[in-house]
């Protein structure tokens, strides 16, 4: 058994977990945010997808113990309050989700996207990164539409911040 | 309609909590001293359990228990049941053999449960899981339909000889060889479709809480019909009767229809929380959901269509050889009969057809309904066969089609259904139309100056929805019957509940169903609730597959809606001193038609429970429910058409434009019908180029995880190009023909017409590889 100190979504937590548990493990058993999903066991899916240090991560490929000390935010930690994250917001207005399971991890995985990506956004830059990501409803039609619509709304939002 | 009504494009109301990580999915819940299974799955594909020593298991750490499959089978937990009977063409019932929760004696694939660990955590469980030592006596195992029906493979079941469930026929087998007799040109055709996992996101799950007190089990399960999960779990499994199990699937992470079926992992829990005192829950990993969730399809098929000189069809003759796995599943028996062959006349008049279908028991996961379920098959089966005739014929694809679409509705035939109506011609026009077919030509021309082969391939597809007229499914050999039911609740305060049958895991059932409700009273859908998915609130259902939730489910509403609003109409015409004949709604109020009176709903709602002042004789209250049970099957038709270009050098495709021009009759919400059509294309389009479960002539399976089955990325698919033509179906008062499994039926027709096009070869298997594709092209 370890103790791990992390922070996440903005609030310092000390854990203590087995050192075989995985951050995946630590934020949906221990602390309850049970946003973050498992779709797969080979890092292929994405639905684990959270950010640590501000950067998209496979949360069941980490151990929680390499989280020691890092910044996380899950799906649980991107909206102002009430007010939804650009990407949130997209993702809603595009019909981005059906049965909602990788949608968190295409959340997060997306907001990484666009913070690498800037301005420079588009349909095959979208797929392709997207890689990484499966879903298995909405063939990604509408999902891609969301992403480059939360791209053009993150910006003016920075914008304006 | 108004801005919530049918037909807006409402953004969904239950999206708030799955883009908040609020969804409540079952490994999300978690019970007071709750424990964890781990299975312990054979890793042959056939063989004897000799013997199975838990000793070292049972003293590591948190170990609770670990209980074998002698154990669930003396303690009388009934075998899995298949619940559609089918008959041989000698007129012979199927023969299943035995299928126990966890195997006592015999494993028949590699994933089945012969022990479970049940432990204080989850990896306790499977630590201990590791340190049971289960003796096997491997037998020869057999994985291939073909291998498994020859002299001398080995027997997986004592009560199916020569490894045959069935052997069955439809149409008419005299009329089809009087037609090939006489046909001035017979177009041959093998196929294989290939075996698919259904793979929704989420892993199938259960969390089994027993009360010794009360002798009542609360089971929360993975779900899309959690009724019928209860009926079987109470009727066939002997878990408890009725009223002593509480079925809830809260959020489900899709289905495909792999959620249907009752599994064994949902008994043991159910069974092991009883034994062990204390709640009890299993969440499967992927590995185990290739291993152990029912796959789909798997056919093998020889096929002719027989031709008259002038290009009408006149006959059509099948032979499909059906993979059902090991075991078979709860609805496996009806997806190549009555869901496959009776939809086998396509769009076309066809005045004989006959085809036999025979079913198969191979040491394989069990095959079962997948997305679709007998229907895609068919229709990539003639659509195959309809492309390989116009090359054959050497005419225009399209035009040979049109020259034998059905034009007159209803229209009978020959292998059971009667499609009530449709528009076939308006369909194929408009995906015509938006391709740009007629440019074609000019566009292969030019691919072909910058080195790539650039294909064009039509898949005309129709399929039956609505599932099903009780009466009809019941006389083809169903154990259950196919309506849906709904309960209309009015709260005192004018606030709406609606408990619907149907089961939501990603269809948007929360904004659609609300929409009809805001359609008929004019209020904001804010002010209605969907329930749904558990069996203590709603009074019974059959649950969501089939695309049946809109055609039958929603129609129960609206018949329970239509006796809600009856009453209180009663009751506002009293309130206003009016005739009930005069009332109209609008807006949420009660009218008197042509008068400034009205009484806004809240109030009729209030009137009806303080129930001071009702129209005599009048029961108190505000709440219908109706049942209601479907007159036919819908019959959703459409036509896709993909153009796409190949490279000869290394095999690849890429899409240049897919269309889709589906018919589903009325639409309550076209945001979310588009979303239902791009996900059953991208399930399409995955059978056509990636999807294969594969395994090994000793029954391994090679693809059990998302490293080795190649699952549909972004990447992968186009952007899709929607549009709808509209008949509306005569059989349901909403004109409502079902969108859910178009796609998957549709649209890998169309993409293996269109490579093979583009190669100019004919003879091509899914999934079209990349290096399948190179190897046609490059074969001699």
């Amino acid at each position: 058994m370890s103790t791990v100190k992390l922070t996440v979504n903005g609030k310092a937590v000390a854990v203590d977990v087995e050192d075989r548990t995985l951050l995946v493990q630590l934020l949906r058993e221990n602390l309850n945010l049970t946003g973050t999903h498992v779709g797969c066991d080979t890092s292929q899916c994405g639905a684990c997808v959270v950010h640590v240090d501000g950067k998209a991560v496979k949360s069941c490929t980490m151990l929680a113990g390499q989280a020691d000390g890092a910044n996380i935010t899950t799906i649980e930690g991107i909206a102002k309050g009430d007010e939804l994250h650009p990407m949130q917001a997209a993702f809603r207005d595009n019909h981005g989700l059906q049965c909602g399971y990788c949608t968190p991890g295409m959340i997060m995985s997306a907001i990484d996207i666009v913070h690498r990506h800037g301005g420079q956004l588009d349909e095959p830059t979208v797929r392709q990164e997207l890689e990484g990501n499966i879903c298995r409803c909405t063939g990604y039609h509408n999902i891609v539409k969301a992403v480059l619509d939360a791209a053009g709304r993150m910006k003016v939002s920075q914008a304006a911040e | 309609m108004g801005v919530e009504g049918i037909g807006a494009r409402v953004v969904r109301k239950e999206d708030k909590r799955f883009i908040t990580g609020k969804g409540r999915y079952v490994d999300d819940i978690k019970l007071l001293g709750m424990t964890h299974a781990h299975f312990i799955r054979s890793p042959h594909a056939h063989a004897k359990v000799k013997g199975i020593d838990s000793s070292a298991a049972l003293s590591m750490p948190g170990v609770v228990a670990v209980l074998t499959g002698q154990e669930i089978v003396d303690d009388k937990v009934g075998n899995l049941i298949c619940g559609w009977a089918i008959t041989s063409k000698d007129g012979s019932p199927m023969k299943m053999g035995a299928w126990p929760a966890m195997a006592p004696e015999t494993v028949r694939f590699v994933g089945q449960a012969v022990a479970v660990v049940i432990a204080e955590t989850k990896n306790q469980a499977r630590d201990a899981a590791e340190a049971v030592v289960v003796n096997y006596e491997e037998l020869t195992a057999v994985a291939d339909v073909h291998a498994a029906i020859k002299a001398g493979a080995p027997q997986l079941h004592p009560e199916a000889p020569g490894n045959q469930v069935y052997d069955w026929v439809i149409g008419d087998e005299g009329a089809a060889d009087a037609a090939f007799a006489k046909a001035a040109n017979v177009v041959k055709l093998d196929v294989t479709n290939n075996r698919l996992a259904p793979n929704a996101m989420e892993p199938r799950a259960a969390i089994a809480d027993y009360d010794a007190a009360e002798e009542h089990y609360t089971l929360y399960t993975t779900s899309q019909n959690p009724h019928v999960a209860r009926l079987v779990l109470s009727a066939f499994y002997n878990i408890a009767p009725e009223h002593k199990l509480r079925v809830i699937a809260p959020d489900v992470g899709g289905g495909f229809g792999s959620k249907i079926f009752i599994y064994p992992e949902e008994m043991v829990a159910l069974w092991a929380s009883k034994k062990v005192g204390r709640p009890v829950k299993w969440t499967g990993d992927r590995t185990e959901a290739f291993l152990t969730d029912a796959h789909g399809r798997d056919h093998v098929t020889h096929a002719e269509l027989a031709f008259d000189a002038n290009n009408k069809i006149t006959g059509l003759k099948v032979k499909t050889y059906a993979n059902f796995g090991a075991y078979m599943s709860l609805f496996s028996s009806s997806v190549p009969t009555y869901l496959y062959a009776t939809l086998l006349s396509g769009q076309y008049n066809i005045p004989a057809i006959h085809a036999e279908v025979i079913g198969v028991y191979t040491n394989t996961t069990p095959v079962d309904a997948y997305r679709g379920a007998g229907r895609p098959e068919a229709s990539y089966l003639i659509e195959r066969l309809m492309e390989t005739a116009a090359r054959q014929l050497k005419v225009d694809p399209a035009a040979l089609r049109r020259q034998n679409f059905i034009t007159q509705f209803p229209h009978q035939t020959p292998v059971i259904m009667a499609y009530d109506t449709g528009d076939f011609n308006a369909s194929l026009d408009a995906a015509m139309k938006a391709i740009d077919y007629d440019g074609f030509a000019a566009r292969k021309a030019k691919a072909k100056t910058e080195g790539k082969l650039r294909g064009i391939g039509l898949s005309c597809y129709i399929e039956a929805c609505g599932i099903a007229p009780s009466k009809a499914v019941g006389s083809l050999g169903a154990g259950v019957g196919l309506w849906e039911s709904a309960e209309v609740r009015v709260n005192p305060v004018g606030t709406i509940e609606v408990l619907t049958g149907s089961h939501s895991h990603g269809q948007g059932h929360e904004t659609t169903f609300c929409q009809l409700v805001a359609e008929r009273l004019g209020i904001p859908i804010s002010q209605v609730s969907i329930v749904h998915g558990d069996t203590d609130k709603v009074q019974f259902g059959m649950g969501t597959y089939g695309s049946r939730s809109a055609a039958v489910g929603l129609t129960a509403i609206l018949k329970a809606m239509e006796k809600m609003e009856s009453k209180a109409k009663k009751i506002a015409a009293h309130a206003l001193e009016a005739s009930e004949g005069d009332i109209v709604i609008e807006n949420g109020e009660f009218k008197v038609a042509g008068t400034d009176k009205a009484i806004a709903l809240p109030m009729v709602a209030l009137a009806a429970y303080t129930a001071h002042n009702l129209p005599d004789g009048m029961e108190p209250g505000l709440k219908e429910s109706a049942f209601y049970d479907p007159t036919n099957f819908t019959f959703p038709a459409g036509s896709y058409i993909c153009e796409l270009e190949v490279d000869p050098g290394t095999g690849k495709t890429s899409f240049v434009n897919f269309v889709a021009a589906d018919d589903f009759g009325r639409l309550i919400n076209p945001m979310i019908v588009e979303g239902q059509v791009h996900g059953g294309l991208a399930q399409g389009i995955g059978q056509a180029l990636l999807e294969h479960a594969i395994y090994d002539s000793n029954g391994q399976p090679i693809t059990a995880s998302f490293m080795d089955y190649s699952m549909p990325r972004a990447d992968d698919l186009p952007s899709f190009n929607l549009s709808h033509t509209t008949t509306l179906c005569p059989g349901n008062p909403l004109g409502i023909k079902g969108c859910g499994e178009a796609g998957a039926i549709g649209a890998s027709a169309a993409v293996i017409n269109a490579i093979t096009d583009a190669i100019g070869k004919n003879n091509l298997e899914m999934p079209a590889t990349p290096d399948r594709v190179w190897r046609t092209i490059h074969a001699a």
